[in-house]
């Protein structure tokens, strides 16, 4: 099993043996491979019933619950990391996710899709239309994805709140591309956050 | 897993009783002597132990999980939980199910002998507990000779019983799972189980709880209490569908007080198979100790105290259209386990069925129940 190209790269930067709370984390994908190659305590948050579901039968422990209101319900600093892959986007208050991300989480791993990536632009510009691509597939009145966010925004906001970045990967694809004009050129980012 | 109970050990089986020696001390500072607990396992004790699953039944359900109920000739109460191929295997499980302290399929209840007077406890038996019936649980656990349980499950007031064993003896309850459950019993709660009481105790054959003596028992007020009560296990969706305004057998209104409507005749029918079954007193101690459950209460007054540092798996399912223990009431237990660190998994599950939805088939709730279960196997 082949994991998507942001989740492969978390998975190969989380410490073994962590505790990790995956927010958003589907059938929990992420979570089984952390939990049988790096014996990581992984916990997970999914608004789908069907995927908690999935995932609770896999033997992974997952709540049923919503990003936006039930992360103020875990204690401060209570995982290592706190992972929220693709998700951002989908989020009615991002910024109120994250900063919860780094009270509940020592570390975030945050990745999303880049609305500045050329694509998009050039999507936009000639087209005059909402792009639609291979990671962003869903017509404008049917997409989840309700606070688009480019590189640069999410780095000056960072910036504003005094977080640090540890580590930032960019990817077109399933390839990594380098940080030199990566909102332009990467069509994911994947960022590892402290306080 | 190897056998070596010995297949004739009376203490396993269909039909058993344990007449345990007690004292049992309970939660309203009573002692209780003897103890009898009626149980009935299926299944082979692996050589470890290690395999024991214990169930826990709602407020009307009895031993009987998965064999026929000697009273009524109808399937165990959870057969699409427990059986061969089920989440719950008695070829790989060892499953123990009893009756619940208070109750009158067997377990020392009202209905039971006083010793020390020779004649039935009725209402001068001691006012219990969930904690007070789980302790009687573990009594009786510790007579099967298991230590620690792989499981304990439950549904409605089963849940609570899970959520105190976790609570109480949480070194000997590997996982728990906790269905259409609640953490204590809310004003609106007690409000219904006080009008079951009431009517019960409004039949002149209650007789102040000494009915036993007579041949009749209250039988209307019980009935009427059931009726009530079976409202609360469905949803409006359901009972809609089921019945709609439609008329049971005629074809007009009689203008009367006779069950014109197929709704009112299928209550009738829930309250009166229900007598044949349930004692009136054991009915009010019950619904009693169901309403003094307050697990944060407690434990401080905070419910995640009643977690703290556990070891045990949870897994809480509610359903969408149960509004008797509705999911802001699981959610509130899982918000509990996740303030103590606890590994927990939730799911709400969609059903037109209301709280009932538990009992009813589900494979959804099936595939959860199997997979959290088979994740905790060592």
């Amino acid at each position: 099993m082949s994991l998507r190209p942001d989740l492969a790269i978390i998975a190969d930067h989380v410490a073994p043996g962590a505790r990790v709370l995956d927010v958003g984390c589907g059938h929990g994908e992420l979570m089984a491979v952390l939990r049988d190659t790096r014996q990581v305590d992984a916990r997970g948050l999914e608004l789908s019933p069907e995927d908690v579901s999935l995932a609770v039968a896999r033997g992974l422990s997952v709540i049923q619950g919503d990003a936006d209101t039930d992360l103020a319900f875990y204690p401060p600093a209570s995982f290592d990391y706190a992972i929220l892959s693709q998700t951002l986007q989908t989020t009615r208050a991002p910024d109120m996710v994250l900063e919860e991300l780094l009270r509940i989480g020592r570390r975030a791993f945050v990745s999303f899709p880049n609305f500045a990536y050329w694509r998009i632009r050039w999507s936009l510009m000639w087209g005059g239309r909402m792009p639609t691509t291979s990671s962003l597939p869903d017509s404008w009145y049917a997409t989840d994805n309700i606070h688009m966010v480019t590189i640069d925004d999410f780095r000056s906001f960072l910036g504003d709140r005094g977080i640090t970045v540890e580590r930032a990967w960019f990817l077109r694809g399933a390839k990594q591309c380098s940080a030199a004009a990566a909102n332009f050129r990467a069509e994911h980012a994947v960022f590892l956050l402290r306080r | 897993m190897a056998a070596t109970a010995p297949l004739d050990d009376p203490r396993f089986g269909l039909a058993r009783t344990a007449r345990l020696p007690g004292p049992l001390r309970l939660d309203g500072g009573a002692f209780l002597a003897p103890v009898e607990i009626a149980y009935e396992t299926y299944g082979t004790l692996a050589a470890d132990g290690g395999n024991a699953i214990l169930v826990c039944h709602a407020l009307t359900g009895d031993q009987h999980l998965a064999s026929t109920h000697p009273r009524t000739g109808k399937p165990g109460w959870w057969t699409r939980m427990v059986g061969p191929g089920r989440p719950i295997d008695p070829a790989r499980d060892f499953v123990i199910c009893a009756n619940v302290l208070g109750s009158c399929m067997g377990s020392s209840g009202p209905a039971s002998i006083d010793p020390t007077t020779g004649a039935p406890y009725a209402m001068r038996f001691p006012v219990i507990t969930l904690r007070d019936m789980v302790r009687a649980q573990a009594m009786l656990v510790d007579h099967l000779g298991i230590g620690r349980l792989r499981a304990v499950v439950g549904g409605s007031m089963g849940g609570m019983q899970v959520l105190e064993w976790a609570a109480t003896f949480p070194d000997r309850v590997a996982s728990a799972v906790v269905i259409a459950s609640a953490p204590r019993h809310s004003a609106q709660n007690i409000a219904f189980h006080e009008v079951g009481r009431q009517a019960i105790m409004a039949d002149p054959s209650w007789r102040g709880g000494n009915y036993y003596e007579h041949d009749d028992p209250p039988a209307a007020g019980l009935a009427v209490a059931r009726m009530a009560a079976h409202i609360t296990y469905l949803s409006e969706a359901g009972l809609t569908e089921k019945f709609g305004r439609r008329l049971q057998k005629r074809e007009a209104k009689s203008f009367g007080f006779d069950a014109d409507f197929q709704v009112e005749s299928y209550l009738r029918h829930q309250g009166i198979s229900f007598v044949d079954r349930f004692d009136a007193n054991s009915y009010l101690y019950i619904t009693r100790a169901m309403d003094y459950f307050d697990l944060a209460e407690e434990h401080g007054g905070l419910l995640a105290n009643a977690f703290k540092g556990t070891k045990t798996r949870f897994c809480v399912v509610s359903f969408d259209t149960d509004w008797l223990y509705p999911t802001s009431e699981s959610r509130a237990i899982v918000h509990a386990l996740n303030a103590a660190g606890a590994q927990v998994s939730f799911v709400e599950l969609s059903s037109p069925f209301g709280h009932d939805s538990f009992l009813l088939e589900s494979p959804a709730l099936e595939a959860v129940i199997d997979g959290f279960l088979k994740a905790g196997q060592t």
